[in-house]
């Protein structure tokens, strides 16, 4: 696992909540979810879509959907300041530099009228001040970074002569620009092929090794999560479930969802008869939720989840589950 | 033993490439599907695996008589089915159903759920209104649906319940073979499990058989008794499902079973990444169109190209390392060879 030497983490979530305050109701996407991260570490964030990981990772980076995107309580504390608190001004400086994300699509996450040496180059100039030749051996070192071959003559193109896989390693790219200290990767290799998939994780691997920053990566995919992660947070409905190291999630995971969602993938190495399924589907998160939110889906459900939610239990140091059933 | 229902020989689809508005002349031809062959047994299931723009999906249009072969056949219970027409093709049609990646896109959006159920058999067979309500309630409760919920449209149901009224569309003709294209990348982790199970399920009452299409060779494995892995338009591997992954032969194959991912941590097989992209099916590479991005490749692939040959029984392999079962030369490290796909 690679660790930061510090005590303090990086990264401290303290109970956030987003909601969206859109026009008939108040969706609580994100709601009241706590976790840490140490430098350096990859921390998984598993969950179905609309479970709330990918505004967890919009609401860190502060780009939530305007107006209706609100961060309505809790702390965010970034190598020792509430981001929370900063102004516009003072948060831009961090975003992009100390902080950035990849997207899901990078078909949509490049702009295509302008050249990949321009948008390679567009962080370095705002937040480095770097120009002319310096600027422009810099976008080329960085494209050589990620594979891009001949990448002296592919400044100058357009994303759309780009193939897939390339076009992602250049949003990597963008992201790593200024060496950021946290990386978010929100389904960075959805829209990729199955094996340039592979060959992106493998990149990504190595430059972290070499720049050693700590990553987030959502996904629903847990080979993914298995591949890059030291610990993994399974969310649910704007909450989380589990969260726990890796190995420890997969050996001996001990909320119902977790475990459901762990026998419903069906795996490469082995057949079984029947894939275990979820009944029923996941909430509306426009309603208030009283209780546990996968209560009505869950097979060990007790009277007290329908009208709680349940304390966190803490089964070790770091691994932690929310559920009554749980001891 | 069982029989076979369909049976593709050596299948080609081209797509002309055409250039010039006027005067536009065919300066060449994507090969989308060439030269496929396989076959579905009664009561199973063939998996197709493959990376996006390797032809699966023309050679499932090319079942579904929604394309024309260039060339080969595709016979379905002993019968040639270009040379289908009139009661014969509407029969087929009847036979043959499908069910598609995307429930947002597949079900029309102004229609209720009890017409879209309805509508091949509307189509395709003469029933009395009253017979039509009952199979229509029959094929919805199949699949998990309430009959009420017939009244209502699509945009009121999640994504699992849209590719359920997807599945009884296909079934309300009864038919004997479903074609599966990504039946359920569109959906939820926690969904697919469901629809994977009820295809199951409904295999197993109905004796169907299933041409399944998808990428991810864990779900294939799941759901097949047959796989073929196509690469660029060309079977690669083809084998039973449980000896494909027993023993898999392919450099590409290999490469996919890595890709599918260790189920557990620790588990880490040795991987093989490929570099470089699935080049242009326009101009594929010469020799063994896996060649540019194979770890094992050697001078000889990239002049003649390997055929698809029995290397065991029932187990059927394109590629050189194999083809006259030599020793595997040793695995060299993935080269980049740093070229851009034409």
């Amino acid at each position: 696992m690679a660790d930061g030497n510090g005590n303090t983490p990086l990264l401290q979530v303290k109970d956030l909540k987003t909601y969206l305050f859109t026009r008939y109701a108040v969706v609580r996407a994100v709601d009241g979810i706590t976790f840490d991260l140490k430098e350096g570490e990859n921390l998984g964030l598993v969950g179905e879509s609309g479970c709330g990981k990918t505004m967890t990772g919009l609401s860190l980076l502060r780009l939530l959907p305007q107006p209706a995107g609100r961060i309505v309580g809790g702390q965010i504390i970034f190598d020792g300041q509430d981001i929370l608190t900063l102004d516009d001004d003072e948060f831009r400086k961090l975003r992009g530099t100390q902080m950035s994300m990849i997207l899901q699509d990078p078909m949509t996450s490049l702009n295509p009228v302008f050249t990949i040496g321009d948008q390679v180059g567009e962080p370095l100039l705002l937040h480095q001040g770097l120009k002319g030749n310096g600027l422009k051996d810099k976008v080329v070192e960085l494209l050589r970074l990620v594979r891009i071959p001949v990448a002296e003559v592919r400044v100058r193109d357009f994303p759309h002569q780009m193939s897939g896989g390339m076009r992602q390693r250049i949003v990597g790219a963008i992201a790593m620009s200024c060496n950021p200290k946290l990386l978010i990767a929100d389904e960075p290799t959805t829209a990729l092929d199955v094996t340039t998939q592979i060959y992106f994780l493998k990149l990504m691997r190595e430059l972290q090794q070499q720049f050693g920053m700590a990553m987030i990566w959502i996904t629903h995919d847990f080979g993914i999560v298995n591949r890059m992660c030291d610990r993994i947070a399974v969310m649910y409905a704007g909450r989380f479930m589990e969260i726990g190291p890796l190995v420890e999630m997969f050996k001996r995971p001990v909320h119902p969802y977790t475990i459901a969602l762990l026998n419903s993938v069906p795996r490469v190495d082995r057949k079984v008869d029947q894939l275990y399924s979820i009944e029923g589907q996941p909430p509306d998160l426009r309603q208030e939720m009283v209780g546990c939110p996968f209560a009505p889906r869950c097979s060990r459900v007790k009277p007290i989840c329908r009208e709680q939610y349940p304390d966190e239990v803490v089964l070790d140091s770091s691994h932690k589950a929310y559920c009554w059933d749980v001891k | 033993m069982t029989e076979l229902l369909l049976e593709a020989r050596a299948a080609q689809k081209y797509f002309p490439v055409q250039k010039g508005l006027l005067f536009a002349k065919t300066v060449g031809h994507i090969k989308a599907v060439d030269g496929v062959s396989f076959s579905i047994e009664e009561g199973k299931t063939f998996g197709l695996v493959g990376e996006s723009g390797c032809g699966k999906t023309t050679m499932a249009k090319c079942i579904l008589l929604l394309e024309k072969l260039t060339s080969g056949q595709v016979f379905v219970g002993g019968r040639d089915i270009s040379k289908l027409n009139g009661e014969q093709l509407k029969q087929y049609r009847g036979m043959v159903q499908a069910v598609f990646q995307d429930p947002y896109s597949s079900l029309s959006p102004r229609m209720r759920v009890r017409d879209i159920v309805a509508e091949p058999v509307v189509v395709n067979r003469r029933l009395s209104r009253k017979e039509l309500k009952e199979r229509v309630t029959e094929v919805m409760g199949v699949v998990g649906l309430h009959e009420e919920m017939g009244n209502r449209y699509p945009h009121e149901f999640s994504g699992g319940q849209r590719q359920r009224v997807a599945v009884a569309r296909a079934l309300s003709l009864s038919p004997k073979l479903m074609v599966l294209d990504e039946p359920i990348s569109a959906l939820d982790v926690s969904i697919r499990a469901q629809i994977m199970n009820l295809l199951r399920q409904l295999q197993a009452q109905y004796s169907l058989s299933y041409l399944l299409i998808a990428h991810d060779l864990a779900v294939v494995r799941h759901m097949s008794d047959q796989v073929g892995v196509m690469y660029l338009g060309k079977i690669v591997e083809y084998a039973d499902s449980n000896e494909l992954y027993a023993k898999t032969l392919h450099p590409y194959t290999k490469a996919l079973v890595s890709a599918a991912m260790p189920s557990e941590p620790g588990v880490r097989r040795d991987e093989i990444v490929l570099s470089g992209e699935v080049p242009s099916p326009l101009n594929p590479p010469p020799g063994c169109r896996f060649h540019p991005r194979c770890p094992f490749a050697m001078p000889k692939c990239s002049e003649g190209e390997p055929a698809l040959v029995e290397a065991f029984p029932g187990h059927k392999v394109a590629c050189f390392l194999h083809s006259d079962k030599v020793a595997q030369p040793e695995a060299t490290t993935v080269s980049s060879n740093g070229k851009k796909p034409s």
